[in-house]
């Protein structure tokens, strides 16, 4: 954990507009799997206002790198070897530490080690497609693995995702839960995508788009990826009226 | 010309896909040797202080048919009130407990089920006690945003009654839809995404 004390403020509301709205039909499991009736807004309550805070203890030595955890001993998962790195802030700028990132993929072949994945490319033995990371006291966070594959999906009868990384992330507050995916700069398949396109704003879409960091890129090793993630901000608690117990 | 506030939107979120178990639950997706155990799978060791409780049920299409490929989190207080987060200031609580738990639904038959205690009861902003309550988080397959719900006790009746966010949900038949079944320590507890019995979904 951070030496910052810990926050204890009502988070912004969420732009419900800039996330996908719950039914794209373009998108097919949507259409019955979306709530047809409004939300119920409230303030955060403390049930939302806090939440889990996972120490680094969790994490095992290579829980953050894709290329080795799943492999046999000397050996590696097979791909183009990438570095995927950057910074968890919420809305005001504020890095979050602490933050868990659990990220999930398909091989270099763009398939997926799962029961119900049918597609035809090969499984890597060497490559399971699961990791995880907490981000250090200003927000940061890297791991290691290789750049997936894009993949076919029964949607359309010609559907493509584009290459992705999938992100599960914790802040300090459970209304920062938040599930999303990173694809990669330069990919003409990701404006072809009804997942993506269940995102109404561009705007919004690039936010998900990791940029190529030469900066970064390891030389003669793994190229770099710059992916920053921004969770809901909170309002200060200095002048919001708070009976006493709470 | 003014200052510019300065502020970031937040990451837009995208589903969860058919394979959120690799990233979340790897051992029960079958990937095994990577996480000692999956993140979330117990709540509760013998030390913990309160009412074991065990929460269980299915989530409904539109269709009527469970989800079979859905990931259910929950994040709840101890017996007496107090949250395992280090933005909990009222108090410290149970060390034995950590308040939060990851299921995902049963591939064959889309249950969820939670071996955890009975949460104690938290103020509002204003100072007025909620209910017991365990708050919800669903991602699957064809959801595009995580949707949180609330699960209360069907046998609180009086604290339930009193509850400043039930309160707040104007159409009331609609209540019942956040309330488990008790049936001896296990409560059952149903989603529908959509249809006649629509659970009441926040954005809170
Ligand atoms: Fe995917």
């Amino acid at each position: 954990m951070s030496n910052r004390k810990p926050e204890t403020g009502a988070f912004f509301q969420r732009d419900r507009q800039w996330h996908p709205p719950a039914y794209t039909p373009d998108y097919k499991t949507s259409v019955v799997r979306s709530p047809q009736r409004a939300l119920l807004s409230l303030d955060s309550t403390l049930s939302e206002i806090t939440g889990p805070v996972f120490g680094h203890s969790l994490l095992g030595e290579l829980d953050d790198d894709l290329i080795h955890n799943f492999a046999k001993p000397g050996e590696s998962a097979i791909g183009q070897r990438i570095i995927v790195h950057g910074r968890v802030v919420d809305e005001r700028g504020v890095g979050v530490a602490s933050a868990l990132l659990e990220f999930w993929q398909a091989n270099a072949g763009g398939r997926y080690r799962h029961k119900r994945e049918g597609y035809l490319a090969p499984l890597d033995p060497n490559f399971g497609g699961c990791g995880r990371t907490i981000t250090d006291e200003d927000g940061y966070y890297r791991f290691r693995t290789v750049k997936p594959g894009a993949y076919p999906w029964p949607n359309g009868v010609n559907d493509w995702r584009p290459a992705h990384i999938h992100f599960s992330v914790f802040g300090h507050g459970f209304a920062q839960r938040l599930i999303t995916q990173m694809y990669f700069e330069g990919d003409p398949m990701i404006w072809q995508c009804p997942i993506v396109k269940s995102i109404p704003d561009k705007a919004a879409i690039e936010q998900l788009i990791a940029a190529l960091d030469r900066q970064n890129t390891i030389p003669m090793d793994a190229r770099a990826y710059k992916f920053d993630i921004v969770l809901r901000g909170r309002r200060s608690t200095l002048f919001e009226n708070r009976l006493e117990g709470n | 010309m003014v200052q510019s506030l300065g502020f970031l939107k937040e990451t837009p979120s995208q589903t969860a896909g058919p394979y959120v178990h690799i990233g979340c639950t790897p051992n029960f997706s079958g990937i095994t040797g990577v996480y000692e155990a999956d993140l979330g799978i117990s709540m509760v060791n013998d030390q913990t202080f309160g009412e074991r409780v065990t929460l269980r049920g299915r989530i409904f299409d539109g269709t009527g048919t469970p989800l079979r490929d859905a990931l259910v989190e929950i994040w709840q207080a101890d017996a007496k009130g107090l949250y395992n987060s280090p933005s909990e200031m009222r108090g410290t609580a149970d060390a034995n407990f950590s308040g939060w738990g990851r299921c995902p639904t049963d591939m064959e038959t889309g249950e969820y089920i939670f071996e955890t205690i009975k949460p104690g009861r938290v103020p509002y902003k204003d100072g007025r006690l909620m209910a017991p309550h365990v708050t919800l988080w669903i991602v699957a397959r064809g959801i595009n945003i995580g949707l949180q719900t609330r699960l209360y006790f069907a046998d609180e009746e009086a604290a339930n009654a009193e509850d400043p966010v039930l309160q707040r949900i104007e159409h009331r038949n609609r209540v019942p839809t956040l309330l488990a079944r008790k049936d001896g320590s296990t409560y059952h507890f149903d989603i529908h995404l959509q249809g006649e019995k629509e659970t009441v979904f926040f954005d809170i």
